[in-house]
């Protein structure tokens, strides 16, 4: 089965960078509709500049993002915002709105974008909060929940209109297994009940394994690897291998570049 | 060279910043108003930046005037002419403090607190997570804030010189003695309408304009850390308190200056 018959997101020739140093240069990208595509790693690689520029908040220096042949980078203010409602984004921090509660959040974006009423809103996100299961927390207020909580409701919020294309940033950071056990699955499931295109943005390699059809994998400004989880798993680049498998030594550096070790506690210069 | 090249730098990035913020200003006010979803966040802003700085604007205003009264007393009696003390306090606080002491307060008490506030929202990414929802934050969170500080300082204003010229009738009439009379008869003959109440009112309205701006643009454009919201805040209150008095001399010169 070809995963590319039908494409939602297209990302053709994409270079970004901040300052000097470039984040992208010269990437192409597909992610195909109904499936949940992974962007995996290591960090620092700009993995959530990426969410940030589908979502037209950051501008590429070139190249093109067609979202059902929309052009993201050359809309309209206006229709940039049109365009998003079709978009749920969970944010790394979960981004909560800290002068309402719970419920509120998750009720937000349906109050703004339809006209439906109190009753129905209540019924509609108390289910979302139900499938994060935190529909007992509706009335607490963001300062009240712990971050995977927050993380939770935001997933909820995300969801609340059911948007085509759902972007998760992390969504596994700092969940406990029995959370992250149901968030995988709340995942998967939302993705084939109600045909969303997910794009998951990771780093915990098992979790994204276990859930993804697609993965690319980015380091470098470029994507280095992309393929099934089947087949990211046999490829037999040394880079590959060494981010699945999560090794310390490799052609990925865990250090940041730094003059040589022994010379630099020797140098004896005072701070 | 380097130093000219500097000034330069810095005069560009002044100008840029100007630009941004008139950008700001322009999409969240004049880009597709929409009233009905506006009203709500109004009054709640009208709240908090209104309501509530009532309180140091009321104590600040009663204080002014009463020590206007004093001051004016001590000096006005040598020339036998402590009648005037009342027509003094009044055209001071209509012409001058109201609309400039009650602007310096409001850019302290209010405008940080409006900077301090978007900023927070920025560095949580609150302001992002409300664009990918599909809101413009510039509709959303600026527009309410700034109309809301715009209506707000003429009001505060207003409120300042009556609280003011209560607090010198207190301390002239009640406590130095003077004869009511002829305070109040005094401050009606010389205080005009237009000339002076209007005046002073136009003062507050573009002390208001600028005040709130600048504390919007400030929260809105800041470097989204904990630093960089501190720095935000002391520019508002610095940024606005210098605008005020720059100002004030300007419109004064305009108003009054042919006299």
């Amino acid at each position: 089965m070809n995963y590319f018959d039908d494409v939602v997101i297209d990302i053709q020739q994409l270079s970004f960078s901040r300052g000097e140093r470039a984040i992208y240069s010269s990437i192409d990208l597909k992610i195909p509709r109904g499936k949940i595509t992974a962007i995996m790693g290591p960090s620092g690689t700009g993995k959530t500049t990426l969410l940030k520029l589908i979502g037209g908040q950051l501008k590429p220096d070139s190249g093109s993002i067609l979202i059902d042949n929309q052009n993201i980078p050359t809309l309209s203010r206006s229709e940039l915002f049109s365009v998003r409602e079709r978009m749920g984004m969970l944010f790394q921090s979960g981004a909560l709105f800290t002068d309402m509660s719970v419920f509120e959040n998750v009720a937000f974006p349906i109050r703004v974008h339809t006209d439906l009423p109190n009753d129905m809103i209540r019924d509609i996100v108390l289910m979302k909060l139900q499938a994060v299961g935190l529909r007992g927390a509706h009335d607490l207020m963001p300062s009240e929940l712990s971050g995977g909580m927050a993380r939770r409701v935001a997933l909820a919020r995300a969801i609340s209109l059911d948007p085509d294309i759902v972007m998760y940033d992390e969504p596994f950071t700092g969940q406990d297994p029995i959370a992250m056990g149901v968030l995988v699955n709340l995942i998967r499931h939302l993705n084939d009940s109600l045909g969303h295109t997910s794009i998951i943005v990771s780093h915990d390699i098992q979790e994204t394994l276990g859930i993804a059809d697609y993965i690319y994998l980015i380091a470098d400004a470029s994507v280095i690897a992309h393929g099934t989880p089947e087949e990211l798993q046999s490829v037999e680049s040394p880079q590959v291998k060494q981010f699945m498998h999560g090794l310390p030594d490799g052609p990925v550096p865990f250090h940041f570049p730094a003059p040589d070790y022994g010379a630099d506690l020797l140098s004896g210069e005072g701070r | 060279m380097d130093k000219l090249a500097l000034l330069g730098r810095h005069g560009l990035d002044r100008l840029a910043a100007f630009g941004r913020s008139s950008m700001i200003l322009f999409q969240a006010l004049v880009a597709k108003p929409q009233p009905l979803m506006m009203f709500p966040l109004l009054v709640q802003q009208i709240y908090f930046v209104g309501v509530l700085s009532l309180i140091i604007i009321v104590v600040s205003g009663l204080f002014i005037g009463m020590v206007l009264g004093l001051q004016g007393y001590t000096i006005l009696v040598d020339y036998g002419s402590e009648q005037a003390v009342g027509q003094m306090v009044a055209l001071s606080l209509v012409r001058e403090l109201a609309p400039v002491v009650t602007a310096l307060l409001f850019a302290g008490r209010a405008g940080s607190a409006l900077t301090a506030e978007i900023g927070l929202m920025k560095a949580t990414e609150q302001l992002s997570s409300l664009e990918m929802i599909g809101v413009d934050p510039l509709r959303r969170i600026i527009a309410p804030r700034f109309w809301a500080g715009f209506i707000c300082l003429p009001i505060l204003s207003a409120i300042f010189a009556i609280v003011g010229v209560y607090g010198g009738a207190l301390v002239s009439i009640d406590w130095l003695g003077i004869y009511d009379g002829s305070f109040w008869a005094n401050m009606q003959n010389s205080v005009n309408f237009y000339e002076d109440v209007m005046n002073g009112l136009v003062k507050a309205v573009v002390f208001g304009f600028v005040v709130t701006w600048i504390a919007v643009f400030q929260g809105y454009d800041c470097i989204p850390t904990s630093e960089g919201i501190s720095q935000a805040t002391t520019k508002t209150v610095v940024y606005s308190s210098l605008a005020v008095l720059g100002l004030d001399f300007i419109l004064t010169a305009v108003m009054f200056g042919e006299v």
